[in-house]
């Protein structure tokens, strides 16, 4: 009878206490829809988390599942997360928009954000980086730089994100290249080096030199080394170490101040649902080194170019600006709202093809 | 929209390499579910190849070399699935799938110093002339060694399953392994070879994938086409010619695809995208319209006291 108060007491004793130490800890999950290896888009998020880690330290405890399905496999594992006590989930893929906002719906006390969508409530934030303004320096360079006149894109899914950085790209291409050409390929898929450099390859075939990807692997950039005279630009990440050719660039995703800035707004009980779309300027969309590869002049133009749209002083999408199908969009010095950006549909005038609905 | 634009040449060429992992994967597997055993591990046994073929071939500044050593890692991941099933008498299903995860995670492990490196290129054959004839020169005479080694294994497989004993005693030990056992035969060990045999090829098509087309490392880069190789088997209804023309036709149903879509053909890029499945998948339907029947005795436990 003793002995087994004893033990009881003990063992409550021992539940109290790993119970009050887990309280202490704020805990933050990340669902990832590649691998952390993919040297890319969940790269870069991946940092995002580690920095999380080092700048609280045992404060934190940051917990990740890889390789998650968009779609109705993520709710499992946010659900799953929610349950296993997370006080914050970070969902870095366009497809889990439904998803966080369903899961948020079953957890109130959890607060949600949503990388790259545009659907929010009490408990779910969302955050993007404005990719595009990276995307009109790789157009500049890409155009400047084109032999054959033919620039290959990789997309991943026709959704606006992508969109933007197909047309941003175009307009500033076109602008220092008349003739300059896009031929697109949708992938439908986020991480799959085969096909990513199957895509890059058959592009290559068909006579681009240059080839823009927006895909997480950084297969296209393999591809495009094995094929010789071709150029490439880091996507998400710097992918550096297929510089200083045929990577001559990059669009690098800095999540870091952004994840430590929200996870201590959970532990301040500061929190609240917002939107937050940063680029160049504030510093979450970075520029990686552009490599001699890139003609002196070409790459003191791409950096004029980026000190413009940091500063404010110039924006990609300012008209005069025709949609495809000739209609005005923006009229001349007009510059797009973040509205239509966030939900853009259509390509500029001069691209070919028509967008996959 | 500019047809013109698609070089024949290429694309045939391309798909040739495009399915070649397939290839090996599927033939790997038909092999082994002949035997009986149905092994869901093909896209982990893939994957160990890869990283192995991949850390080898860069160690030793020899492709050839990285390929074998992919043929040794499969088959040595496939071991642990021999072990679990065959003498632990464990379920097969949970086995190989538990065995994909394992291989997933294994080769992220193993492959970390990996990342960013360029591997030493494998050298196409030189078939003198041969490589000179019009249209069929280009296409047929321009591979690597391993990428005939592929069609020379469904050959080779088709003829041993065909028409040697040795193809009969394995066939029979799928058919019905308690009437295999009654004559005699060891069971478990022939399905234990059975499926070396089987992540042996899964371990050289993951390292044509990271050596050869892609060529570079990059963890879970297999990205499913394991799970293609298995479906492929069963739609081929276990006929290695048919395996090898399902792998062409996804193949170059895929390459066809983006080529279109590089080409601005006006289909609609949902139907191009999806196209290599349907496509594949009818095909092999209508094929195994001869009602061949899976292996009786596929992924059945077998206990010599049964």
């Amino acid at each position: 009878m003793k002995l087994s108060t004893l033990m009881t007491s003990a063992a409550l004793a021992l539940g109290l206490a790993s119970g009050a130490v887990a309280q202490d800890k704020t805990k933050v999950g990340f669902v990832f829809v590649g691998p952390v290896g993919d040297g890319g888009w969940t790269y870069e998020h991946n940092q995002g988390r580690l920095a999380v880690e080092e700048e609280f330290g045992d404060k934190v405890e940051t917990v990740f599942v890889e390789s998650v399905a968009e779609g109705p496999d993520s709710e499992r594992v946010m659900t799953q997360m929610a349950l296993d006590g997370a006080d914050l989930i970070f969902t870095t893929s366009f497809g889990y928009m439904d998803p966080t906002i369903n899961v948020a719906k079953k957890f109130p006390d959890v607060k949600f954000e949503h990388a790259t969508g545009y659907k929010r409530a009490d408990n779910v934030s969302t955050y993007s980086a404005r990719f595009y303004e990276g995307r009109a320096i790789q157009g500049h360079i890409a155009g400047s730089m084109t032999e054959s006149n033919i620039i290959g894109y990789i997309g991943s899914f026709p959704i606006p994100e992508v969109i933007r950085g197909i047309n941003s790209a175009y307009i500033h291409a076109k602008k220092v290249n008349p003739d300059v050409q896009f031929k697109i390929v949708w992938a439908y898929t986020w991480f799959d080096p085969a096909k990513e450099a199957d895509a890059a390859k058959v592009l290559i075939e068909q006579g681009a030199d240059v080839v823009l990807q927006h895909t997480d692997s950084t297969a296209p950039q393999a591809a495009a080394q094995e094929a010789g005279n071709v150029i490439t630009f880091g996507q998400a990440s710097d992918m550096a170490q297929y510089g200083p050719k045929p990577r001559v660039s990059s669009i690098i995703d800095d999540w870091a101040p952004y994840y430590i800035d929200r996870v201590k707004a959970v532990m301040d009980g500061t929190w609240e649902s917002k939107d937050t779309w940063d680029g160049i300027g504030p510093g979450m969309v970075g520029i990686g080194e552009i490599s001699d590869a890139v003609p002196a002049d070409v790459k003191a133009e791409a950096l004029e170019l980026k000190d413009k749209i940091a500063s404010g002083d110039y924006h990609p999408f300012t008209g005069p600006i025709n949609k495809q199908d000739g209609s005005a969009w923006l009229a001349e010095g007009e510059t797009a709202d973040d509205g239509t950006l966030a939900g853009m549909n259509f390509y500029v005038e001069g691209i070919e093809g028509t967008i996959p609905q | 929209m500019d047809l013109s634009a698609i070089n024949p040449l290429l694309f045939v060429a391309g798909f040739l390499v495009a399915a070649t992992p397939l290839i090996f994967a599927a033939i790997g597997e038909l092999v082994v579910e002949k035997s009986g055993v149905l092994n869901l591990g093909v896209e982990g046994m893939m994957i160990t190849g890869a990283i192995c073929g991949f850390a080898t071939a860069v160690e030793t500044g020899s492709p050839l070399l990285g390929f074998a050593a992919a043929a040794v890692g499969g088959a040595v991941l496939s071991l642990l699935f021999a072990f679990l099933t065959q003498v632990a008498l464990a379920n097969q299903v949970a086995s190989g799938l538990s065995l994909t995860l394992f291989g997933l995670g294994l080769s992220a492990l193993i492959g970390q110093s990996y990342v960013g490196i360029k591997p030493p290129r494998l050298g196409d054959i030189d078939f003198g002339p041969l490589a000179d004839i019009p249209v069929i020169g280009p296409i047929l005479f321009t591979h690597d060694i391993i990428l005939y080694l592929g069609i020379a294994l469904v050959a080779g497989v088709w003829a041993v399953l065909k028409f040697t004993r040795a193809g009969l005693i394995l066939r029979a030990v799928g058919e019905s392994h308690d009437a295999a056992h009654a004559l005699g035969y060891k069971v478990k060990r022939i399905r234990t070879a059975a499926i070396l045999f089987g992540g042996a090829c899964a371990g050289l098509g993951g390292a044509y994938i990271s050596l050869i087309r892609v060529p570079q490392w990059t963890e879970g880069m297999t990205a499913g086409i394991g799970w293609i190789a298995l479906a492929l088997v069963v739609f081929a209804s276990w006929k290695p010619w048919r395996a090898l023309l399902g792998a062409y036709l996804f193949g170059g149903i895929t390459q066809l695809q983006l080529n279109l879509q590089g080409a601005g053909v006006a289909i609609p890029v949902e139907y191009l995208a999806m196209s290599p499945y349907i496509i594949t998948i009818i095909v092999l339907v209508v094929l195994s319209a001869d009602k061949s029947a899976a292996p009786a005795s596929l992924g059945r436990t077998f206990h010599a006291s049964n």
